[in-house]
């Protein structure tokens, strides 16, 4: 991409000056990282011994019954979602810096139950801010946390989710910065972390892309992805972006919809498509998955919009909801809500052989689901 | 030189009066918050000053309205601070233009390093973490005079005053001839007397909005005592 983080119009570095050195020591050390083999090595060894990488590639008979549907099984990776990807190189990137204390926020809590694996497996000290809605509707993740070591700070202002834990995680690294990594969990923010997620969640679309040339000796039609924040879509379409003939779909919450209804606004330390009002305040998100309740997305897929290169369609939680029972009855697997939104897009793509990132599991989320009742 | 003395005040319905009592106390300038709704550089008491505002209705158009208001009252410079996103969404050339016209004499975004947007005209920050070189550079494009953030944090009353000033002073002064003045943290006539010392101003936030919410008397009060350290 031209210049580092701008994204067309969107991208750059809006936080208070105190940030910008440490900014700037990150994307040198993260330079540094990607020219040096042992960094890539160390990478590719934890995601293999500790993580369970490579993930599989599921073929799902029943789900869609007129597309042959392939799921890349992020839900198996360690912790059970794909933001492990992102929190141990990041674990290994802060170690390279020097840093030992780890601050990062967390929606559904599988990015702070990621970041909470990785600082217990590195010796860090590790704070994870939630919003206290969050640690309600996520318990099980809450407890995970706790049991890895983390110091789970509840946000009990505001919208009590992700917006306002992103806000205090990003406060406690302006207040603590000399010491401290922010482990950032998804691809956005200020540069350099919506390209360093990126590239780190990119080994989603690297795998999937082999696995599925290895049984279909061609490439997907499409591609589906949730979107939240949108690491995993921007992991998984990353290997696919110059394939033109691929479709790429991000399926964001009807109700956090910050590509589908969003505007040019400034939120977190980047200019992206954000729910927002005509005075640039940022709106409220809603959805009943936690990870997806977010007014803002990462940059690039803004540009990746407005290039046409990807689409962005929506699911309600209705149609979330039954796409959770729908997997769990037909092809035996509990997706997390979050991936159930992109399960959802599937029978109405007019396309045949279609690949979905299958994000996470759904074991923290069967309260909900269950509340709401048989389908 | 007599030291600079700025007090914040967050936008809303008695803004005005309230700046106008900052200035019978002795404020030689006064900085109106511009309230955003996830204000990243702001400690507890101006984020929920901030709340209290947005939901009072304070968006760009009324705070653009209260400067006006309180221009009509005072002499002093005004400076609105605020939030990128404000800006981005009223365009920043336009921003810049209807808050001079409401009586503006600078600008300062509190997420906009010096390099971004290097168009605008603004008091640029610079702050502990800042290196040599975004010093020079911040007191190159800065409008007048510079801001020296004391402390590595966000905004709020602090029991001393930043140890981390003295040593971001003499690489401001190495860098630069434009007058310095010093905020964050600042909040006891004993900060102010001790920050004076060393820079050319200091600003008051935290603490003058919440002296604010008991009323402009209230203010002008502790921005005498303010003023008499200051000038001691
Ligand atoms: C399983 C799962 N999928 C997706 C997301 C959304 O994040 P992103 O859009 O960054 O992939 C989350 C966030 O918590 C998640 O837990």
């Amino acid at each position: 991409m031209r210049t580092p983080g701008v994204y067309g119009a969107y991208g750059g570095r809006y936080v208070p000056e105190t940030l910008i050195p440490a900014l700037d020591e990150l994307e040198a050390g993260w330079r540094a990282a990607v020219d040096d083999q042992s960094f890539a090595a160390e990478i590719v060894e934890l995601g293999r011994t500790f993580a369970g990488r490579p993930t599989p590639l599921t073929r799902a008979h029943s789900f869609a019954r007129d597309k042959r549907l392939y799921l890349k099984r992020e839900d198996l990776l360690h912790t059970g979602a794909h933001k492990l990807n992102n929190a141990l190189g990041q674990a290994v990137l802060a170690r390279r810096l020097g840093k030992r204390r780890i601050v990062a926020e967390t929606g559904a809590g599988q990015h702070g139950v990621a970041t909470a694996t990785a600082c217990a497996r590195f010796g860090f000290e590790c704070v994870v801010y939630m919003g206290a809605e969050d640690m309600r509707r996520q318990r099980p993740n809450v407890e995970r946390m706790h049991l890895l070591g983390a110091d789970v700070r509840p946000v009990e202002f505001g919208t009590r989710t992700l917006k306002e834990a992103t806000s205090e995680a990003i406060r406690d690294w302006i207040a603590n910065v000399d010491t401290t990594h922010y482990l950032i969990g998804s691809s956005v923010g200020p540069h350099p972390y919506p390209e360093i997620v990126r590239e780190l969640q990119s080994v989603i679309g690297q795998e999937a892309r082999e696995q599925i040339l290895a049984v279909e000796e061609r490439l997907p039609d499409a591609v589906v992805a949730c979107v939240g924040g949108g690491s995993n879509a921007i992991g998984i379409f990353s290997t696919f972006v110059a394939d033109q003939e691929v479709r790429l779909v991000g399926v964001e919450a009807a109700g956090a919809a910050s590509l589908g209804s969003g505007r040019a606004a400034v939120l977190h330390g980047s200019r992206s498509s954000v729910l927002a009002d005509e005075d640039g305040q940022i709106a409220d998100a809603h959805s009943i998955s936690a990870g997806l309740d977010y007014p803002g997305v990462g940059p690039e897929h803004a540009f990746l919009r407005d290039s046409g290169r990807a689409s962005y369609v929506t699911a309600t939680d209705e149609e979330a909801v039954a796409a959770f029972r729908r997997l769990a009855r037909t092809e035996g697997i509990l997706p997390a809500l979050e991936s159930s939104h992109a399960l959802a897009r599937v029978a109405d793509l007019d396309a045949e052989l279609v690949l979905v990132c299958l994000s996470g599991r759904g074991d923290k989320d069967l309260a909900g689901v269950v509340a709401r009742g048989a389908s | 030189m007599p030291k600079t003395l700025a007090i914040y005040l967050m936008a809303g319905r008695e803004a005005p009066a309230l700046a106008e009592a900052a200035v019978a106390g002795g404020a030689d300038l006064v900085e109106i918050g511009f309230p955003f709704s996830d204000p990243l550089a702001d400690g507890p008491v101006i984020r929920l000053a901030g709340e209290r505002a947005l939901v009072e209705g304070m968006r760009t158009r009324q705070c653009l309205e209260c400067l006006a208001e309180t221009r009509e009252r005072v002499d002093v410079p005004l400076i609105p601070m605020t939030y990128a996103s404000l800006l981005d969404a009223y365009g920043y050339e336009q921003f810049a233009a209807d808050a001079e016209a409401a009586g503006a004499t600078s600008l300062i975004v509190a997420d906009l390093p010096a390099d971004e947007r290097p168009e605008l005209r603004r008091v640029q920050l610079v702050a502990p973490t800042s290196t040599d070189e975004r010093v020079r550079l911040a007191a190159e494009t800065t409008d007048g005079w510079l801001y020296l953030v004391t402390l590595t944090g966000t905004t709020g009353a602090r029991r001393e005053l930043s140890p981390a000033l003295a040593a971001l002073v003499e690489r401001a002064r190495a860098a630069t001839e434009v007058p310095l003045y010093a905020g964050f943290g600042i909040s006891t006539p004993d900060h102010a007397r001790a920050a004076a010392e060393i820079v050319d101003g200091i600003v008051v936030g935290s603490r003058a909005v919440e002296v604010a919410e008991r009323g402009p008397r209230a203010l002008t009060e502790y921005v005498r005592s303010l003023r008499a350290a200051v000038d001691a």
